[in-house]
């Protein structure tokens, strides 16, 4: 008893920071559940409030969720590169800002871009070209998948003569709960652009991760992280070679995911349990008894 | 409660610790209900007498205390800590060397526990427990698995000895598995099932040939949805989200 009322004097920093670990940690798709769950065992809509202003918006960034824009043209994709201030999304293919509300999982507004929230026509140039490409490629490689390439680094840059750095943003969800399952897949390729070495390097992450609960709880969680480089070009000719070398990445690390699953029944699962006894038949329980006479008679003859 | 046991669908099955004992914090009043109803990772104790490892649960817990399976006593030491009836001991005895051999031929290591006690309605209670480390640094002879985890709970009830008796088995398979190598990363898969089996079987081979039976029987089934279903459906969401290229040319002509 003096253990539960020692415990019952949590502060309410603890809860919310319990309340975050657990909105942090829902599954793709699943943080409404979760949240719903975590409020009602709170029992303190102030504490919930607190936890889900903090959780949701890092939720959403490292998901990388997509909403859809309220005047219907199109989506806008919740990143840390297209965050502004006050819960405002860049959308660069439509050169939209979109107001952002976290925990609704909506867009509450939306309106045209400033111009100094826009990189420099240069940077714009190359952004545009590299966007072009990747759509292409994500159309053809994801049934729902969404992209869009962002200028991470030097969107001022007037022309050549200095570094700048995009990055491209795939995300592809599916959420299906009457078939008692979620996933996503989420790459961010940040694409380097070195003006002195002439050339561009490229960095990727790729996290995917599903869930299956019909009479379980099943998770993936895979993450995959690569390099490559390329030479730096004119912006059609970069765009190419950027997203052939995405497309090539993205397509082994496919291969190597399906590969991971292959060798589970027959290699990996078998250092945990063999199907079958290393006799390669059935356990002989009929025989226990044998087993406990011969220790019977062990014992007596003080073999053991 | 209902809530909590939500959530507990929804948490990765590897952070199930965490998200017990988070639980636990925030609704003391339930802790009872939630030890009672949500599986956890089987800890380890060793028995001082022997030197074996025995796994801990709340079947062979006396107030803080622990009873082990091979010398009857409690860790730390209870005085008057309860102890089954001499002949549930003789039977618990047997069955913790018989499934050590069942388990050893199944995990190729690993640890196991039997512990048997009474029940309200003549009959008594069984509670068969196995966990297995088979990452490379613990007992995965074939080292593949950088992270592996097996923890195996298996309850059986078993009704007044008749003609035929009663068994009522309820089994929980817990399992995280995680590869990583420099070509494909971190691949894990963690994942919690729990199932029931009902029989009603002659005591003729004798309870413990029959609760083996039941127990093998429902290892290789939960083994087998697993590895089967609940893999294999995480792997066709990974394949809706993005088919592999074999598919992607494959279409290409069609369309």
């Amino acid at each position: 008893m003096a253990d539960e009322e020692e415990e019952s004097e949590l502060s309410d920093k603890q809860k919310v920071e319990i309340a975050k670990w657990f909105l942090l940690n829902s599954p793709p798709g699943e943080i409404q559940y979760v949240a719903k769950d975590v409020k009602s065992i709170l029992n303190d809509d102030v504490l919930f409030d607190e936890a889900a202003s903090e959780a949701f918006p890092v939720y959403n960034k490292s998901h990388l969720i997509c909403l859809a824009l309220p005047n219907r043209s199109g989506d806008v994709l919740v990143t840390s590169f297209s965050e502004l201030e006050g819960n405002a999304f860049l959308d660069p293919r439509t050169t939209q800002v979109a107001t952002v509300d976290h925990v609704k999982q909506v867009c509450t507004g939306v309106r045209p871009a400033a111009d100094e929230e826009l990189p420099s026509p240069y940077i714009e140039e190359y952004r545009c070209s590299l966007d072009a490409e990747i759509l292409k490629y994500v159309e053809e490689a994801y049934p729902k998948g969404v992209c869009s390439v962002y200028c991470a680094n030097g969107k001022d840059v007037e022309g050549p003569g200095a570094d700048f750095e995009l990055a491209v943003v795939i995300s592809a969800a599916r959420h299906s709960p009457q078939n008692f399952c979620n996933g996503s897949w989420c790459s961010i390729w940040n694409v380097e652009f070195k003006d002195e070495q002439q050339t561009v390097e490229i960095k990727g992450k790729i996290q995917v991760g599903a869930h299956y609960f019909e009479e379980g709880n099943v998770q993936l969680d895979a993450k995959h992280e690569c390099k490559d480089a390329t030479l730096f070009q004119a912006s059609d000719d970069c765009a190419v070679a950027i997203s052939g070398i995405i497309r090539h990445h993205e397509t082994e690390y496919m291969a190597s995911l399906e590969a991971s699953y292959l060798s589970l029944p027959d290699s990996t699962f078998k250092d945990l349990r063999r199907k079958l006894p290393v006799t390669r038949t059935l356990f002989p329980w009929h025989n226990t008894l044998q087993f406990s006479l011969t220790r019977e008679v062990s014992k007596e003859l003080g073999i053991k | 409660m209902d809530a909590a046991m939500g959530l507990m669908r929804r948490i990765p099955p590897k952070h199930t610790e965490t998200a017990l004992s988070a639980l636990l914090s925030l609704m003391p009043h339930h802790s009872s209900d939630l030890l009672s109803q949500v599986d956890q990772p089987l800890q380890v104790m060793c028995d001082v007498d022997c030197g074996k490892e025995f796994i801990l649960c709340e079947y062979n817990r006396d107030a803080d205390s622990y009873r082990s399976p091979w010398s009857n006593k409690y860790h730390p030491p209870l005085e008057d800590g309860s102890l089954p009836s001499l002949e549930l001991r003789n039977l618990e005895i047997e069955a913790n060397d018989i499934f050590a051999i069942y388990r050893d031929q199944y995990y190729e290591g690993g640890i196991s526990s039997v512990y048997v006690w009474e029940d309200d309605n003549d009959g008594f209670v069984a509670c068969f427990l196995i966990k297995k480390d088979g990452s490379k640094t613990g007992q995965g002879r074939r080292g593949y698995l950088e992270e592996g985890a097996w923890d195996a709970i298996h309850v059986i009830e078993v009704g007044p000895e008749d003609e035929n008796t009663n068994y009522r088995l309820t089994s929980t398979v817990m399992l995280t598995l995680t590869t990583d190598n420099e070509s494909s990363g971190t691949f894990s898969l963690s994942g919690s099932i729990r199932r029931q089996m009902n029989m009603r079987l002659s005591v003729a081979d004798g309870h413990l040939s029959n609760m083996g039976r039941m127990i093998e029987e429902m290892e290789s089934k939960l083994r087998n949805s697993l590895d089967q279903v609940y893999f294999g459906k995480t792997r066709e969401m990974v394949c809706t989200l993005r088919p592999p290229s074999e598919v992607v040319q494959l279409r290409m002509p069609e369309s």
